[in-house]
């Protein structure tokens, strides 16, 4: 019992970025249309954007303190970080601890405005162009926010740690030991899926949203600029992908190619929950999480050796011969 | 000539000469002189030229052709290597077998694939076959080590069986790949003044097999096979209406761009023979498609130039460092020096990914018939003669 709930737990984490990455494929998807091959490219720079947080914080200043020595003899260098020059020792280190969530805050604008920039600079010109062409510009631009990243950052991994009192063990019943950090992560997904479907359902803005998703045109007709609210949409697509990379850099630490790595799966995830669907994306994301991490378990390995590097490619074969609509996938979508 | 057209003739003919001239066309530089860096004619080099040629000829049959974008194509290549490895472990060093047995095995293999996800199209095939390569690779990575070697690859040993031919040669050493006899490493170096010209067995082995396999594809594309397959691009929906089932035309073609990739899967083996995962990887597959976009889908010529210069790019462009731009803009004060070096050096090296992102973005956005239709819009331009010759064909897939 305890290690079916401890692999439950386990693919819940996972589980939590698939079902945040493919979130954002289809908002894009639903709403523009367009296969964004880059969407794991906006994950990376999530987690880069706590990166360059992490640096900023850091950042200190060159103190002679005269009552000390290094090895060598010499006076020893104290660096001050200017956050706590500014606020005090206390409360500057504990700014340095939580710059992991501080920089969900940092990320939201970022993200927003480079799903922003994106949406009008390249995207926007490929609505009239076919889908492969859509496939392979976003593919281009992927290699190249990668390797600007590379540049910038180098190709290395790069710590991002949890803060203290979130980054221990916690024992949640007898026997079963996880991890707190992933625990907080499944939460803020769950969160942030809550807050992006209550904005579609709850607003008048998703409203429109919704409506532009089943007719576009119809919309128009009524007088209503849906592509300025489908470039919103974008926004938040690609901040929902970063918030995921961000609270993702403790579990993972973040590196350039970490997007490609998830890109893949994601598309497989959307494409298993129905193309268009936003339920069927985070609902097969959870599902595969879970699922990938039963066919890890031992006990089943011994039976069909391999079967967790798979078990995600073969569910998506399956469902898409069986079902070619996905799990949730509407009528009249990309058939 | 050989049953082709009179354009079509001297198309081969060029490529016949570009191949067989290769060591002469790529040595331009040399040998001793500050350029002989960006020299391209040495054998591997070289090889890799015609073998990834030959792979994106394979995957244009499939893309250019019916408009089916394939993300899993590498995975074909992967399982020509392996095979022609085996082969060397089993039989022996002859490439013969082991090049006929990879073309084989990738042919029933992506008779497989191309069976289950030809059932669905568009972007749903794409990630049908980019499911189907990931899955080969990590299978390959994994499970199927006894198979594949896992991470280490696949290599011939010094107690491999080999029945046909010998475990270690007189010396103790493992022998080398070869075509009956004439080893595939033997070059022969030629001396003209300055210049050195390499000539290599393997890469004129590979020569002729590109030759072969571009004379193939020219048949293909103007059989009424080819025309079908055109077809099916422009309107599939037609096409079933005229009582005609697209799916063994898709599945041939996508069965003969398979054997090509196991074609040079198989010869990359011969040239090396160690096989890995890593060439079964999505971004392996990512890369011929980059080739065949960047050279102009579904032209003749356009997949081998992108594969050439992709190749060319990767091996020379990453090898200009920051001391070979200091050399270059030594001619000015030293500030603007510094300047100029920052603002290339993030482009060259090992940042040559990023020109290579770069150029193919403006390619699709600006330039969908890739440089073949870059090639024919500056000749049209030299012309200034309004002629009403079509532009080079379109990349719209299949729906």
């Amino acid at each position: 019992m305890d290690v079916f709930l401890t692999q439950i737990l386990n693919g819940l984490d996972k589980g939590s970025a698939y079902a945040l990455i493919a979130l954002g494929l289809t908002l894009i998807f639903g709403t523009l249309g367009v296969v964004n091959f880059a969407h794991g490219a906006l994950f990376m720079i999530g987690a880069f954007c706590s990166v360059f947080l992490q640096r900023l914080l850091n950042m200190s200043y060159e103190t002679i303190d005269p009552t000390k020595t290094d090895f060598l003899g010499n006076p020893a260098v104290v660096k001050t970080p200017y956050v706590e020059s500014w606020f005090g020792p206390e409360t500057g280190a504990a700014i340095i601890d939580w710059s992991v969530p501080l920089a969900v805050l940092f990320a939201i604008p970022v993200m927003i405005a480079i799903g922003f920039i994106m949406e009008r600079g390249l995207i926007k010109h490929f609505y009239k162009r076919e889908h492969a062409d859509q496939i392979l510009v976003t593919f281009g631009l992927a290699i190249v926010l990668q390797e600007v990243i590379k540049a910038l950052y180098g190709a290395n991994p790069i710590q991002t740690p949890a803060p203290d009192s979130l980054s221990g063990v916690a024992v949640l019943a007898e026997g079963i030991v996880y991890p707190v950090w992933r625990i907080v992560y499944f939460f803020f997904s769950v969160v942030v899926i809550g807050a992006v479907f209550a904005f579609l359902q709850f607003t008048t803005f998703g409203m429109v949203v919704r409506a532009g998703m089943a007719d576009r045109e119809t919309v128009g007709l009524l007088g209503i600029d849906i592509d300025k609210r489908f470039t919103l949409m974008f926004g938040i697509a690609a901040g929902v992908a970063g918030l995921a990379g961000v609270m993702y850099g403790p579990i993972n630490a973040p590196n350039y190619h970490m997007g490609m790595d998830f890109l893949v799966l994601s598309f497989v995830v959307v494409v298993v929950g129905g193309m268009g669907s936003l339920p069927g994306a985070v609902a097969a994301g959870f599902l595969l999480g879970i699922l990938e991490s039963f066919a890890s378990m031992t006990v089943v390995t011994e039976i069909i050796p391999g079967i967790n590097q798979i078990i995600i490619y073969l569910v998506a074969i399956i469902i898409l011969l069986v079902r070619p609509r996905g799990l949730m996938g509407r009528k009249g979508v990309m058939e | 000539m050989l049953g082709l057209g009179k354009k079509d003739t001297s198309l081969l003919l060029v490529v016949v000469a570009l191949t067989m001239l290769a060591p002469f066309i790529l040595n331009p530089f040399p040998s001793d002189s500050a350029m002989a860096q960006f020299n391209a004619g040495y054998p591997d080099l070289m090889q890799r030229f015609v073998i990834f040629g030959i792979f994106a000829i394979g995957f244009n049959i499939l893309f250019g052709l019916t408009g089916y974008l394939s993300f899993g194509h590498a995975a074909f290549l992967g399982v020509g290597s392996y095979s022609a490895v085996w082969m060397f472990k089993l039989l022996s060093m002859n490439i013969l077998p082991a090049i006929i047995l990879s073309v084989i095995i990738a042919g029933l293999f992506s008779l497989i694939i191309g069976w289950v996800s030809l059932r669905r199209t568009g972007i749903y095939f794409s990630i049908l076959t980019l499911a189907f390569a990931q899955m080969s690779f990590a299978l390959a990575y994994s499970v199927l080590t006894p198979l594949t070697n896992g991470e280490t690859g696949l290599q011939v040993n010094l107690d491999d069986p080999r029945v046909l031919g010998v475990s270690a040669t007189a010396d103790g050493s493992i022998p080398v790949t070869n075509l009956f006899g004439l080893e595939m490493r033997a070059a022969y170096d030629m001396a003209v003044g300055p210049w050195t010209f390499t000539f290599s067995a393997g890469y004129y082995v590979c020569a002729l097999v590109m030759i072969a396999a571009f004379y193939l594809s020219i048949r293909i594309f103007r059989s009424p096979f080819g025309m079908m397959l055109r077809a099916i691009k422009s309107n599939q929906t037609r096409m079933n209406y005229t009582g005609l089932n697209p799916k063994p035309y898709t599945l041939a073609a996508f069965v003969i761009s398979g054997m090509y990739a196991g074609l040079a899967g198989g010869l990359m083996a011969s040239m090396d023979p160690l096989a890995g995962a890593e060439r079964m990887q999505w971004t392996a597959s990512g890369e011929v498609v980059l080739m065949t976009i960047l050279g102009g889908v579904g032209t003749l010529i356009g997949p081998v130039l992108g594969a050439g210069l992709i190749k060319y790019f990767e091996n020379i462009f990453s090898k200009i460092n920051d001391t070979v731009l200091h050399s270059w803009f030594a001619f000015l004060p030293d500030g603007i020096e510094d300047f100029f070096v920052s603002i290339i050096h993030p482009f060259v090296g090992k940042g040559w990914h990023l020109t290579l992102g770069l150029m193919f973005m403006l390619v699709v956005t600006f330039l969908p018939g890739g440089l073949v239709e870059g090639g024919q819009r500056i000749a049209k331009a030299f012309r200034k003669k309004e002629d009403d010759k079509p532009k080079s064909p379109s990349t719209e897939p299949a729906e």
